[in-house]
């Protein structure tokens, strides 16, 4: 829930995930739930390739006529009678929704989930200001009666077991038999069901998230499995869509096309159980449905992204795949990343928004696998940027001075390829000699961040440039 | 400048356009025009049956459950076969949709009542607008003839599909909506409904009925 960023003391957030240890038995089922199960759904369909390269194509040729898409789009908005705000950072757009809350006379609002809330602090701001915030997502819920933020943009609760939500719920549901049955988890579903439910018929404003702004007819589209989201904007009279400018995509078909990647990209799903297309508020005939409908397009660093070797991050439609598939993610967990973002998109996605002097760590968190960039849906370049960012903050001087002397050190030596060559042949020679009756080092002076965890073999006595030389002789 | 003008701006900066190109307009607009298809499965381009195949297939494989009758008004008996074997009450609420209204539910001794729901109904039955073969996805529109409170709030949501109204995937929908609300135009709410609902959240275990039906049943009408 909170937007305060911790990215900045990244390294200790990880290091404490790791020796804590939770993370990873939280994570254990991610490989079947969703590394299997997208494989799966990847496999039944033979056009995915062509999908993907389509959907590619589309946010690529949006993102190069942006301002157009959306200036069509806010006209079609505004025909269909719906209200389009902008707001240029967290703050404005924070502003814009607790305005609207007012004059909607909001007590209680009901959220869909939505990572731009997340992004812009919402809820903080508006509990600040006597409007109190009712997250409806099941993990989302979960979150935030523990007041904490999501671990993963599609799965916010995936770093919790299910004791830890039994717990929860006895604590916070205090109106309930506490000796009732909480064993299995479907009471645990058949709880948070009944305590949202009287939630969504008494909320004043419902705010929901968009997977994507529809150019042609003004429309914003949710991808839930729940219907939570459903609920939050069918039901209350106000429905206000948070969004950034580059979701919109130019037509209804355009976005056909990357919700087939999306889905299986996400969970495995062919589609996930709820499409959803808004588009203004009730009509004269309607019976049901908001009487007003609000759209709040949020830059935020977004535009600035634009033409920069960034702009492919823009892309992004958070799917979650490349933190599915990242070993350091599996590790550390989603709130080691220090903000909402975690992940390979996180660290790409993070220090365009927050800035690389407080983020800067977060593209060192990579073994440049190169996992994340082969399950992207969207095929965005999360390694490439990665090290873009590396370089940006090698050039601002923000890496520590122990990195930055080492770098430099080993510059000296690789640029004298004769002085690289006879030193590495004198270490790997010593090194040998020095550790004739071990087979491998403990400790090694220098290097105790690594023999702490492993021991170092020692070398054969010979560099591999000079393996390699015989190795073409003969 | 307001915050509309200096969002605009900063993208242009960026993009290093004015906006008012001429033929970067044209590109776009032709883009809108002419909605390119992209890439179409070929997995659902079949005849009728193979469609229904499909379609009872897909819907199947996430939980749906699937009644095939052999014309409209055979729907209202087997609505009231469905509520007896699933030990709920004869109680169903509806829309104002004339396919549905005009169906014989008077032979059964289901009590109808019209309307919106307001979450005290325990089952529901829409019309759908369409279906799609390729993912066993209903299409639903919002309006007085099935509102969409319906599709949410009751535990038990039943679906009447026309078999004639199955399509093969989006965008043939997409096509059908045009013509019946214009080029550019939408109902207020389309929904895509996917079997019933669910959440993974916890121990990421799926689990059937979060916030919307518990049990989504679809009736098929052939004829």
């Amino acid at each position: 829930m909170s937007s305060r960023p911790t990215s900045h003391t990244f390294k200790d957030n990880a290091a404490k995930a790791i020796q804590d240890g939770g993370v990873p038995r939280a994570l254990k089922n991610v490989r079947q739930n969703f590394i299997d199960k997208r494989v799966k759904a990847v496999e039944a369909l033979p056009e995915f390739e062509a999908l993907r390269e389509s959907a590619k194509e589309i946010k690529n040729h949006t993102l190069e006529h942006l301002d157009l898409y959306l200036e069509r789009y806010e006209q079609k908005v505004k025909e269909s009678g719906g209200h389009v705000h902008f707001a240029v950072d967290a703050a404005e757009a924070r502003a814009i929704v607790l305005d609207i809350c007012r004059k909607a006379g909001a007590r209680t609002v009901t959220k869909g989930k939505s990572m731009i809330t997340e992004e812009i602090g919402l809820n903080a701001h508006l509990e600040a200001n006597g409007v109190v915030p009712v997250e409806t997502d099941l993990g989302e819920y979960i979150i935030q009666l523990r007041g904490e933020a999501p671990s993963h943009i599609i799965a916010p609760a995936v770093h919790l077991t299910k004791d830890q939500i039994e717990a929860d719920f006895r604590r916070v549901h205090t109106n309930l038999d506490p000796k009732r049955d909480l064993t299995e988890k479907t009471s645990l579903l058949t709880e948070a069901r009944t305590m949202l439910r009287e939630k969504f018929l008494v909320a004043d404003v419902g705010i929901t998230g968009a997977n994507f702004l529809i150019a042609e007819t003004g429309t914003s589209v949710i991808v839930t499995n729940e219907g939570n989201g459903d609920l939050t904007q069918l039901l209350p009279r106000v429905h206000v869509v948070v969004a950034s400018i580059e979701k919109v995509v130019p037509t209804l078909e355009d976005t056909s096309q990357i919700l087939r990647v999306l889905a299986r990209s996400a969970t495995g799903q062919e589609m996930s159980v709820y499409t959803t297309l808004s588009t203004g508020p009730r009509r004269a005939t309607d019976v049901d449905g908001p009487e007003e409908y609000h759209v709040v397009l949020l830059d935020n660093g977004r535009s600035a992204m634009l033409g920069t070797e960034f702009q492919d991050m823009l892309r992004c439609i958070r799917c979650a795949a490349c933190m599915n598939h990242c070993p350091v993610y599996h590790q550390i967990g989603g709130h080691a990343y220090g903000w909402i973002y975690p992940g390979p998109m996180g660290s790409v996605l993070t220090p365009s928004l927050i800035g690389v002097d407080k983020a800067g760590h977060l593209p060192n968190a990579s073994t440049f696998c190169g996992r994340c960039e082969s399950v992207c849906p969207m095929k965005i370049p999360l390694p490439k940027m990665m090290r873009h960012w590396r370089e940006r903050e090698f050039e601002r001087n923000l890496n520590p001075a122990v990195a930055r002397y080492g770098l430099g050190f080993w510059a000296f030596f690789a640029k004298k390829p004769w002085l690289y060559r006879l030193s590495t042949r004198l270490a790997a020679k010593s090194m040998k000699l020095l550790g004739r009756n071990k087979g491998s080092f403990q400790s090694l002076p220098g290097a105790g961040a690594w023999t702490q965890y492993r021991d170092f073999a020692v070398p054969e006595g010979e560099t591999f440039q000079a393996k390699w030389k015989k190795r073409a002789a003969k | 400048m307001t915050s509309r003008d200096t969002i605009f701006a900063s993208i242009r900066r960026s993009l290093a356009v004015k906006g008012d190109e001429r033929i970067r307009a044209s590109i776009a607009e032709d883009r809108l025009d002419r909605s390119p298809k992209g890439v179409i499965p070929a997995r659902a381009q079949l005849d009728a049956a193979g469609k229904l195949r499909l379609f009872v297939e897909k819907a199947e494989g996430v939980q749906a459950t699937v009644a095939r009758v052999a014309s409209a008004k055979d729907v209202p008996g087997e609505v009231a076969r469905y509520l007896r074997d699933n030990n709920l009450p004869a109680a169903l609420r509806m829309g104002d949709d004339p396919r549905l209204s005009a169906m014989p539910w008077k032979e059964t001794s289901i009590d109808v009542e019209k309307g919106r729901s307001h979450g005290l109904d325990l089952s529901a039955i829409s019309h759908a607008e369409s279906a799609i073969a390729e993912t066993g996805t209903l299409a639903l529109v919002s309006g007085h003839e099935n509102p969409t409170t319906l599709n949410f709030l009751p535990d038990n949501h039943i679906v009447v599909l026309h078999a004639a109204d199955l399509v093969s995937d989006l965008e043939t929908i997409w096509q059908r909506i045009r013509k019946k609300f214009g080029k550019g135009e939408m109902p207020r709410t389309v929904n895509f409904i996917t079997g019933p609902s669910r959440s993974g959240d916890i121990e990421q275990t799926i689990l059937l009925g979060a916030h919307g039906p518990r049990a989504l049943h679809i009736v098929v009408v052939e004829g």
